[in-house]
Protein backbone atom coordinates (compact mmCIF):
# COMPACT_ATOMS: atom_id res chain seq x y z
CA UNK A 1 0.00 0.00 0.00
CA UNK A 2 1.33 3.36 -0.50
CA UNK A 3 1.04 6.23 1.23
CA UNK A 4 -1.32 9.23 0.84
CA UNK A 5 0.84 12.17 2.06
CA UNK A 6 -2.26 14.58 2.07
CA UNK A 7 -4.46 12.36 4.41
CA UNK A 8 -3.38 12.39 8.32
CA UNK A 9 -1.88 9.36 9.63
CA UNK A 10 -3.31 9.62 13.22
CA UNK A 11 -6.57 11.22 13.64
CA UNK A 12 -7.78 13.74 15.88
CA UNK A 13 -10.60 11.82 18.61
CA UNK A 14 -10.45 11.65 22.11
CA UNK A 15 -8.29 8.50 22.61
CA UNK A 16 -5.50 10.71 20.72
CA UNK A 17 -5.24 14.24 21.75
CA UNK A 18 -7.08 17.37 22.71
CA UNK A 19 -3.70 18.97 22.94
CA UNK A 20 -3.33 18.66 18.67
CA UNK A 21 -6.61 20.36 18.86
CA UNK A 22 -5.63 23.00 21.25
CA UNK A 23 -2.68 23.74 19.49
CA UNK A 24 -4.45 24.42 15.72
CA UNK A 25 -7.32 26.38 17.58
CA UNK A 26 -4.25 28.76 19.03
CA UNK A 27 -2.22 28.55 16.00
CA UNK A 28 -5.03 29.53 13.43
CA UNK A 29 -5.03 33.08 15.30
CA UNK A 30 -1.63 33.50 13.49
CA UNK A 31 -1.24 30.79 10.46
CA UNK A 32 -3.15 29.41 7.94
CA UNK A 33 -4.88 25.94 9.70
CA UNK A 34 -4.72 23.99 6.96
CA UNK A 35 -0.91 24.22 6.99
CA UNK A 36 -0.07 23.10 11.19
CA UNK A 37 -2.49 19.98 10.59
CA UNK A 38 0.36 18.83 8.67
CA UNK A 39 1.54 17.82 12.18
CA UNK A 40 -0.79 14.79 11.64
CA UNK A 41 1.17 13.40 9.00
CA UNK A 42 4.56 13.61 11.12
CA UNK A 43 5.70 9.96 10.12
CA UNK A 44 8.82 10.21 13.01
CA UNK A 45 12.04 10.10 10.02
CA UNK A 46 13.61 12.09 12.25
CA UNK A 47 15.26 14.78 9.27
CA UNK A 48 14.26 17.14 11.95
CA UNK A 49 16.55 16.08 14.32
CA UNK A 50 19.45 15.67 11.82
CA UNK A 51 19.12 18.93 10.86
CA UNK A 52 18.86 20.41 14.38
CA UNK A 53 21.74 22.78 15.52
CA UNK A 54 20.38 22.48 19.31
CA UNK A 55 19.77 18.71 18.98
CA UNK A 56 23.15 17.52 18.91
CA UNK A 57 24.44 19.06 21.88
CA UNK A 58 20.80 19.56 23.76
CA UNK A 59 17.99 16.98 24.80
CA UNK A 60 16.16 19.28 22.88
CA UNK A 61 14.55 16.72 19.96
CA UNK A 62 12.18 18.12 17.86
CA UNK A 63 10.88 14.14 16.41
CA UNK A 64 10.08 13.22 20.17
CA UNK A 65 7.81 16.54 20.88
CA UNK A 66 5.79 16.22 17.58
CA UNK A 67 5.06 13.06 18.36
CA UNK A 68 3.65 13.56 22.00
CA UNK A 69 1.69 16.09 21.07
CA UNK A 70 0.09 13.56 18.59
CA UNK A 71 0.09 11.24 21.68
CA UNK A 72 -1.49 14.44 24.01
CA UNK A 73 1.09 14.40 26.17
CA UNK A 74 1.10 18.29 26.89
CA UNK A 75 2.09 18.46 30.28
CA UNK A 76 4.79 16.73 29.82
CA UNK A 77 5.93 18.90 26.67
CA UNK A 78 4.97 21.78 28.26
CA UNK A 79 7.47 21.60 31.64
CA UNK A 80 10.49 19.93 29.64
CA UNK A 81 12.89 23.02 29.68
CA UNK A 82 14.82 21.39 26.37
CA UNK A 83 11.72 22.82 24.47
CA UNK A 84 13.48 26.57 24.87
CA UNK A 85 16.71 25.25 22.97
CA UNK A 86 15.09 25.50 19.60
CA UNK A 87 17.13 28.66 18.07
CA UNK A 88 13.89 28.95 15.59
CA UNK A 89 16.46 28.28 12.60
CA UNK A 90 13.89 26.64 10.60
CA UNK A 91 15.97 24.10 9.49
CA UNK A 92 13.51 21.53 10.35
CA UNK A 93 10.69 23.28 8.89
CA UNK A 94 12.68 23.31 5.56
CA UNK A 95 13.85 20.11 5.40
CA UNK A 96 10.98 18.02 7.03
CA UNK A 97 9.55 16.04 3.74
CA UNK A 98 5.68 16.19 5.30
CA UNK A 99 6.31 19.49 4.88
CA UNK A 100 4.86 19.81 8.78
CA UNK A 101 5.77 23.32 10.48
CA UNK A 102 7.85 22.06 13.34
CA UNK A 103 9.40 25.32 14.06
CA UNK A 104 5.88 27.53 14.16
CA UNK A 105 4.47 24.44 16.34
CA UNK A 106 7.14 24.83 18.95
CA UNK A 107 7.27 28.52 18.73
CA UNK A 108 3.14 27.83 19.75
CA UNK A 109 3.73 25.40 21.94
CA UNK A 110 6.12 27.45 23.65
CA UNK A 111 3.56 30.18 24.08
CA UNK A 112 0.81 27.71 25.95
CA UNK A 113 4.28 26.68 28.31
CA UNK A 114 4.39 30.31 28.77
CA UNK A 115 1.04 31.14 30.11
CA UNK A 116 1.04 27.83 32.38
CA UNK A 117 3.96 29.67 33.84
CA UNK A 118 7.11 27.18 32.49
CA UNK A 119 9.18 29.90 31.88
CA UNK A 120 12.99 31.21 32.51
CA UNK A 121 13.55 33.90 34.64
CA UNK A 122 15.76 36.12 31.78
CA UNK A 123 13.19 35.42 29.70
CA UNK A 124 10.34 37.57 31.89
CA UNK A 125 12.93 40.39 32.40
CA UNK A 126 13.41 40.48 28.59
CA UNK A 127 9.77 41.02 28.67
CA UNK A 128 9.64 43.43 31.47
CA UNK A 129 12.20 45.52 29.85
CA UNK A 130 9.78 45.83 26.51
CA UNK A 131 7.02 46.65 28.81
CA UNK A 132 9.02 49.60 30.32
CA UNK A 133 10.88 50.73 27.70
CA UNK A 134 10.07 49.55 24.48
CA UNK A 135 12.98 47.44 23.71
CA UNK A 136 14.50 44.37 24.72
CA UNK A 137 17.39 45.31 26.55
CA UNK A 138 18.39 48.76 27.99
CA UNK A 139 20.71 51.67 27.07
CA UNK A 140 23.47 51.73 28.93
CA UNK A 141 25.53 54.94 29.41
CA UNK A 142 28.48 53.15 27.83
CA UNK A 143 26.22 52.88 24.73
CA UNK A 144 24.86 56.38 24.46
CA UNK A 145 29.05 57.00 24.51
CA UNK A 146 29.40 54.52 21.54
CA UNK A 147 26.70 56.31 19.55
CA UNK A 148 27.89 59.51 20.28
CA UNK A 149 31.89 57.97 18.87
CA UNK A 150 30.07 56.63 15.42
CA UNK A 151 28.26 60.19 15.20
CA UNK A 152 24.50 59.34 15.56
CA UNK A 153 22.20 60.68 17.91
CA UNK A 154 23.02 60.02 21.56
CA UNK A 155 19.15 58.46 22.24
CA UNK A 156 18.34 56.55 19.56
CA UNK A 157 14.52 58.13 17.57
CA UNK A 158 12.56 55.19 19.03
CA UNK A 159 10.28 54.74 22.22
CA UNK A 160 13.32 56.11 23.67
CA UNK A 161 13.09 59.06 22.43
CA UNK A 162 9.48 59.71 21.89
CA UNK A 163 7.35 59.09 25.42
CA UNK A 164 4.23 59.16 23.38
CA UNK A 165 5.38 56.26 21.66
CA UNK A 166 5.82 54.31 24.54
CA UNK A 167 2.57 55.06 25.76
CA UNK A 168 1.15 53.34 22.54
CA UNK A 169 3.46 50.41 23.25
CA UNK A 170 2.52 49.84 26.82
CA UNK A 171 -1.68 50.57 25.67
CA UNK A 172 -0.98 47.58 23.07
CA UNK A 173 0.57 45.05 25.67
CA UNK A 174 -2.16 45.58 27.83
CA UNK A 175 -4.90 45.33 25.56
CA UNK A 176 -3.20 42.12 24.28
CA UNK A 177 -2.84 40.80 27.80
CA UNK A 178 0.60 40.50 27.12
CA UNK A 179 1.57 43.14 30.19
CA UNK A 180 -0.96 40.90 33.18
CA UNK A 181 0.64 37.40 32.50
CA UNK A 182 4.12 38.64 32.22
CA UNK A 183 3.49 40.66 35.83
CA UNK A 184 2.29 37.57 37.64
CA UNK A 185 5.00 35.57 36.64
CA UNK A 186 7.01 37.95 37.47
CA UNK A 187 5.03 38.21 40.97
CA UNK A 188 5.11 34.46 41.20
CA UNK A 189 9.04 34.12 40.98
CA UNK B 1 14.80 58.70 -5.21
CA UNK B 2 14.49 55.79 -3.53
CA UNK B 3 13.52 55.97 0.24
CA UNK B 4 13.18 53.92 3.68
CA UNK B 5 11.82 54.16 6.61
CA UNK B 6 15.08 52.66 8.18
CA UNK B 7 13.91 49.84 11.20
CA UNK B 8 16.41 50.00 13.92
CA UNK B 9 15.46 47.71 16.45
CA UNK B 10 17.42 46.97 19.47
CA UNK B 11 20.71 45.60 19.28
CA UNK B 12 22.21 47.86 16.16
CA UNK B 13 21.03 50.88 18.37
CA UNK B 14 21.68 49.88 21.99
CA UNK B 15 24.96 47.86 21.36
CA UNK B 16 26.45 48.21 17.73
CA UNK B 17 25.18 52.09 16.92
CA UNK B 18 28.38 51.25 14.29
CA UNK B 19 26.20 49.59 11.90
CA UNK B 20 23.63 52.09 12.16
CA UNK B 21 26.11 55.03 11.26
CA UNK B 22 27.68 52.47 8.77
CA UNK B 23 24.14 52.04 7.17
CA UNK B 24 23.42 55.76 6.95
CA UNK B 25 26.63 56.37 5.72
CA UNK B 26 26.54 53.91 2.90
CA UNK B 27 22.99 54.24 1.69
CA UNK B 28 23.37 58.06 1.41
CA UNK B 29 26.77 57.28 -0.85
CA UNK B 30 23.78 55.51 -3.01
CA UNK B 31 21.47 57.95 -2.96
CA UNK B 32 18.88 56.55 -0.98
CA UNK B 33 16.87 58.10 1.12
CA UNK B 34 16.66 56.79 4.68
CA UNK B 35 14.40 58.75 7.17
CA UNK B 36 13.96 57.96 10.70
CA UNK B 37 11.41 55.60 11.64
CA UNK B 38 10.19 58.09 15.22
CA UNK B 39 8.59 56.00 18.11
CA UNK B 40 9.46 52.28 16.56
CA UNK B 41 9.88 49.96 19.14
CA UNK B 42 11.26 46.05 19.57
CA UNK B 43 10.23 44.79 16.27
CA UNK B 44 9.07 42.37 18.77
CA UNK B 45 11.83 39.54 18.67
CA UNK B 46 10.32 36.53 16.47
CA UNK B 47 11.94 33.47 18.84
CA UNK B 48 11.63 35.46 21.84
CA UNK B 49 8.36 37.40 21.91
CA UNK B 50 6.80 35.41 19.42
CA UNK B 51 7.46 32.52 21.65
CA UNK B 52 5.80 34.05 24.62
CA UNK B 53 2.97 35.71 22.97
CA UNK B 54 2.34 35.05 19.10
CA UNK B 55 -0.77 37.30 19.51
CA UNK B 56 0.52 40.61 21.29
CA UNK B 57 3.74 39.64 18.99
CA UNK B 58 1.23 40.20 15.93
CA UNK B 59 -0.47 43.43 17.09
CA UNK B 60 3.09 45.18 18.15
CA UNK B 61 4.64 44.20 15.24
CA UNK B 62 1.63 46.00 13.31
CA UNK B 63 2.34 49.15 14.74
CA UNK B 64 6.08 49.34 13.96
CA UNK B 65 4.54 48.26 10.00
CA UNK B 66 1.70 51.01 10.28
CA UNK B 67 4.71 53.57 11.49
CA UNK B 68 6.19 53.28 8.07
CA UNK B 69 2.57 53.24 6.51
CA UNK B 70 2.04 56.95 7.51
CA UNK B 71 5.33 57.35 6.00
CA UNK B 72 4.22 56.08 2.84
CA UNK B 73 7.22 54.50 2.79
CA UNK B 74 8.51 50.49 2.75
CA UNK B 75 10.71 50.06 6.16
CA UNK B 76 14.41 48.48 5.59
CA UNK B 77 16.38 47.00 7.95
CA UNK B 78 19.77 45.50 8.88
CA UNK B 79 18.69 42.45 11.14
CA UNK B 80 17.43 39.25 10.34
CA UNK B 81 15.58 38.85 13.44
CA UNK B 82 13.47 42.17 12.90
CA UNK B 83 13.14 41.22 9.31
CA UNK B 84 11.96 37.88 10.22
CA UNK B 85 8.66 39.61 12.49
CA UNK B 86 7.81 42.71 10.37
CA UNK B 87 7.99 40.69 7.11
CA UNK B 88 5.89 37.93 8.38
CA UNK B 89 3.49 40.02 10.19
CA UNK B 90 3.23 42.00 6.85
CA UNK B 91 2.75 38.70 4.80
CA UNK B 92 0.13 37.07 7.37
CA UNK B 93 -1.74 40.78 7.43
CA UNK B 94 -1.97 41.13 3.51
CA UNK B 95 -2.86 37.86 2.78
CA UNK B 96 -5.69 37.41 5.78
CA UNK B 97 -8.50 40.49 6.05
CA UNK B 98 -9.81 38.78 8.75
CA UNK B 99 -6.71 38.58 10.80
CA UNK B 100 -5.80 42.24 9.39
CA UNK B 101 -9.31 43.28 10.96
CA UNK B 102 -8.84 41.88 14.20
CA UNK B 103 -5.14 43.56 14.74
CA UNK B 104 -6.87 46.97 13.79
CA UNK B 105 -9.08 46.42 16.67
CA UNK B 106 -6.52 46.53 18.81
CA UNK B 107 -4.39 49.57 16.69
CA UNK B 108 -7.58 51.63 17.22
CA UNK B 109 -6.98 51.73 20.67
CA UNK B 110 -4.03 54.34 19.71
CA UNK B 111 -5.49 55.55 16.53
CA UNK B 112 -3.39 53.55 14.12
CA UNK B 113 -4.15 51.23 11.43
CA UNK B 114 -2.51 48.95 9.28
CA UNK B 115 -3.12 48.20 6.27
CA UNK B 116 -0.18 46.21 4.54
CA UNK B 117 0.24 48.64 1.63
CA UNK B 118 3.77 49.37 3.35
CA UNK B 119 6.05 46.49 4.47
CA UNK B 120 9.73 45.61 4.64
CA UNK B 121 12.77 45.05 2.92
CA UNK B 122 16.01 43.44 4.27
CA UNK B 123 19.01 45.61 3.70
CA UNK B 124 20.11 42.61 1.18
CA UNK B 125 17.50 43.50 -0.93
CA UNK B 126 18.32 47.60 -1.53
CA UNK B 127 21.79 46.61 -2.16
CA UNK B 128 20.52 43.31 -4.86
CA UNK B 129 17.53 45.26 -6.55
CA UNK B 130 17.79 48.99 -5.67
CA UNK B 131 21.12 49.62 -6.67
CA UNK B 132 22.48 46.43 -7.77
CA UNK B 133 25.33 44.56 -8.14
CA UNK B 134 26.71 45.81 -11.09
CA UNK B 135 26.23 49.22 -9.39
CA UNK B 136 28.28 48.48 -7.09
CA UNK B 137 30.68 46.92 -8.63
CA UNK B 138 31.49 49.70 -10.81
CA UNK B 139 30.81 52.52 -7.63
CA UNK B 140 34.17 50.19 -5.69
CA UNK B 141 36.61 52.72 -4.56
CA UNK B 142 38.93 51.11 -2.57
CA UNK B 143 39.34 47.23 -3.96
CA UNK B 144 39.08 44.51 -1.32
CA UNK B 145 41.61 42.48 -3.34
CA UNK B 146 43.30 39.62 -0.91
CA UNK B 147 40.40 39.75 1.43
CA UNK B 148 38.95 36.57 2.22
CA UNK B 149 35.73 36.48 3.44
CA UNK B 150 33.48 33.83 5.33
CA UNK B 151 29.84 34.48 4.59
CA UNK B 152 27.21 33.72 7.18
CA UNK B 153 23.47 34.49 6.08
CA UNK B 154 22.35 33.66 9.24
CA UNK B 155 18.23 32.13 9.45
CA UNK B 156 15.65 34.18 9.10
CA UNK B 157 16.61 35.91 6.00
CA UNK B 158 16.11 32.55 3.54
CA UNK B 159 13.54 30.68 6.16
CA UNK B 160 10.80 30.27 6.13
CA UNK B 161 11.23 30.40 2.38
CA UNK B 162 7.32 29.94 1.27
CA UNK B 163 6.98 33.37 3.19
CA UNK B 164 10.63 34.79 2.31
CA UNK B 165 10.91 34.39 -1.05
CA UNK B 166 14.44 34.49 -1.52
CA UNK B 167 14.98 31.28 -3.08
CA UNK B 168 17.17 28.14 -1.96
CA UNK B 169 18.13 28.40 2.04
CA UNK B 170 20.73 25.80 1.19
CA UNK B 171 22.84 26.96 -1.45
CA UNK B 172 22.46 31.10 -1.59
CA UNK B 173 24.57 33.18 -3.29
CA UNK B 174 24.20 37.10 -3.02
CA UNK B 175 25.97 37.89 -0.30
CA UNK B 176 28.90 35.91 -2.20
CA UNK B 177 27.60 37.89 -4.93
CA UNK B 178 27.86 40.98 -3.38
CA UNK B 179 31.30 39.91 -1.50
CA UNK B 180 32.58 39.56 -4.94
CA UNK B 181 31.27 42.40 -6.43
CA UNK B 182 33.48 44.34 -3.47
CA UNK B 183 36.28 42.38 -4.92
CA UNK B 184 36.82 40.11 -1.68
CA UNK B 185 36.98 36.54 -1.95
CA UNK B 186 34.14 34.42 -0.67
CA UNK B 187 35.80 31.44 1.26
CA UNK B 188 33.90 27.95 1.50
CA UNK B 189 33.83 26.16 4.86
CA UNK B 190 31.61 23.56 6.32
CA UNK B 191 29.34 25.12 8.44
CA UNK B 192 28.42 28.25 6.60
CA UNK B 193 24.59 27.86 6.76
CA UNK B 194 24.81 26.88 10.35
CA UNK B 195 22.83 29.21 12.85
CA UNK B 196 24.81 31.78 15.23
CA UNK B 197 23.01 29.86 17.93
CA UNK B 198 21.65 33.42 20.03
CA UNK B 199 18.11 33.17 18.23
CA UNK B 200 15.05 32.06 19.65
CA UNK B 201 15.49 32.87 23.36
CA UNK B 202 18.58 30.62 23.60
CA UNK B 203 21.21 33.18 23.98
CA UNK B 204 19.43 34.46 27.29
CA UNK B 205 17.97 31.31 28.39
CA UNK B 206 20.41 28.72 27.71
CA UNK B 207 24.13 30.68 27.01
CA UNK B 208 26.01 27.90 27.33
CA UNK B 209 24.23 26.07 24.34
CA UNK B 210 24.14 28.97 22.32
CA UNK B 211 27.96 29.85 22.65
CA UNK B 212 28.73 25.90 21.70
CA UNK B 213 26.95 26.18 18.70
CA UNK B 214 28.54 29.65 17.91
CA UNK B 215 32.15 27.92 18.54
CA UNK B 216 31.49 25.06 16.03
CA UNK B 217 30.58 27.87 13.65
CA UNK B 218 33.80 29.68 14.60
CA UNK B 219 36.32 26.74 14.39
CA UNK B 220 34.60 26.13 10.83
CA UNK B 221 35.47 29.58 9.75
CA UNK B 222 38.60 29.60 11.21
CA UNK B 223 39.46 25.92 9.62
CA UNK B 224 39.11 27.46 6.64
CA UNK B 225 41.43 30.87 6.74
CA UNK B 226 39.28 33.41 6.73
CA UNK B 227 40.33 37.30 7.33
CA UNK B 228 36.83 37.70 8.94
CA UNK B 229 33.17 36.45 9.75
CA UNK B 230 30.70 38.41 7.02
CA UNK B 231 26.51 38.81 8.44
CA UNK B 232 23.96 40.41 7.56
CA UNK B 233 22.23 40.60 10.92
CA UNK B 234 23.02 42.61 14.10
CA UNK B 235 22.47 39.60 16.04
CA UNK B 236 24.46 37.59 14.57
CA UNK B 237 26.97 40.48 14.47
CA UNK B 238 26.53 40.72 18.37
CA UNK B 239 26.51 36.72 19.04
CA UNK B 240 29.99 36.25 17.05
CA UNK B 241 31.63 38.99 18.34
CA UNK B 242 30.65 39.41 22.34
CA UNK B 243 30.69 35.68 21.91
CA UNK B 244 34.25 35.27 21.48
CA UNK B 245 34.74 37.39 24.79
CA UNK B 246 32.47 34.95 26.52
CA UNK B 247 33.90 32.04 24.57
CA UNK B 248 37.41 33.09 26.16
CA UNK B 249 36.19 33.91 29.72
CA UNK B 250 33.89 31.16 30.40
CA UNK B 251 35.48 28.32 28.28
CA UNK B 252 38.96 29.16 28.05
CA UNK B 253 38.46 28.98 23.67
CA UNK B 254 39.90 32.10 21.88
CA UNK B 255 39.23 32.65 18.05
CA UNK B 256 40.06 36.07 17.58
CA UNK B 257 37.98 36.25 14.27
CA UNK B 258 36.92 39.39 13.11
CA UNK B 259 33.31 40.29 12.44
CA UNK B 260 31.96 42.67 9.74
CA UNK B 261 28.49 43.08 8.99
CA UNK B 262 27.19 43.78 4.92
CA UNK B 263 26.79 47.57 5.31
CA UNK B 264 30.59 47.67 6.68
CA UNK B 265 32.17 45.68 4.15
CA UNK B 266 30.17 47.42 1.41
CA UNK B 267 31.05 51.19 3.20
CA UNK B 268 35.12 50.26 3.14
CA UNK B 269 35.08 49.16 -0.30
CA UNK B 270 33.14 52.69 -0.87
CA UNK B 271 36.33 54.32 0.15
CA UNK B 272 34.25 55.42 3.60
CA UNK B 273 36.36 56.35 6.89
CA UNK B 274 36.82 52.53 8.41
CA UNK B 275 36.32 54.81 12.25
CA UNK B 276 32.89 56.32 11.14
CA UNK B 277 31.48 52.87 9.91
CA UNK B 278 32.14 51.90 13.72
CA UNK B 279 35.30 49.36 12.77
CA UNK B 280 36.75 49.86 15.88
CA UNK B 281 33.77 49.15 18.22
CA UNK B 282 33.69 45.48 17.82
CA UNK B 283 35.25 43.51 20.82
CA UNK B 284 37.51 41.77 18.21
CA UNK B 285 39.69 44.06 16.56
CA UNK B 286 39.60 44.53 12.66
CA UNK B 287 42.73 43.07 11.94
CA UNK B 288 41.58 42.73 8.34
CA UNK B 289 42.29 46.35 8.18
CA UNK B 290 46.42 45.64 8.21
CA UNK B 291 46.20 43.11 5.53
CA UNK B 292 44.00 46.37 3.09
CA UNK B 293 46.45 48.93 4.15
CA UNK B 294 43.74 51.01 5.68
CA UNK B 295 45.22 51.04 9.34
Amino acid sequence: MELDSTKPLIKIDEETSDFIAEILEKGAQIFPKEELERILTCIQCGTCYGSCPSGRITAYHVRVIMRKAQLGLKEEVLKDENLWNCTTCYTCQERCPREVETTDTIRLIRNMAFEAGYVKKPHLIVSRNFIETGHSIPLRDEDKEKRKRVGVSEIPPTTLTYPEALKEVQTLVEATGFKEKVLKLLEEG
Amino acid sequence: MTKYAFFLGCIAPLRYPGLEAATKRVMQHFNIELLDLNGASCCPAPGVFGSFDLWNWLVVAARNLSLGESLNADLTTICNGCYATLQEAWHILKEDPSKRRRVNEVLSKINRNYNAKTGIKHIIEVFANDIGIDKIKSSVEKSLEGLKVAVHYGCHFLKPRKIRGHGSSEKPHILEDIVTALGAEPVHYKEKLLCCGAGGGVRAGNLDAALEITARKLASVKEAGADCILNPCSFCHFQFDRGQVELRERKGIEFNIPVIHLVQLVGLAMGIDPKSLGLYENEIPPTYLDKLGLR
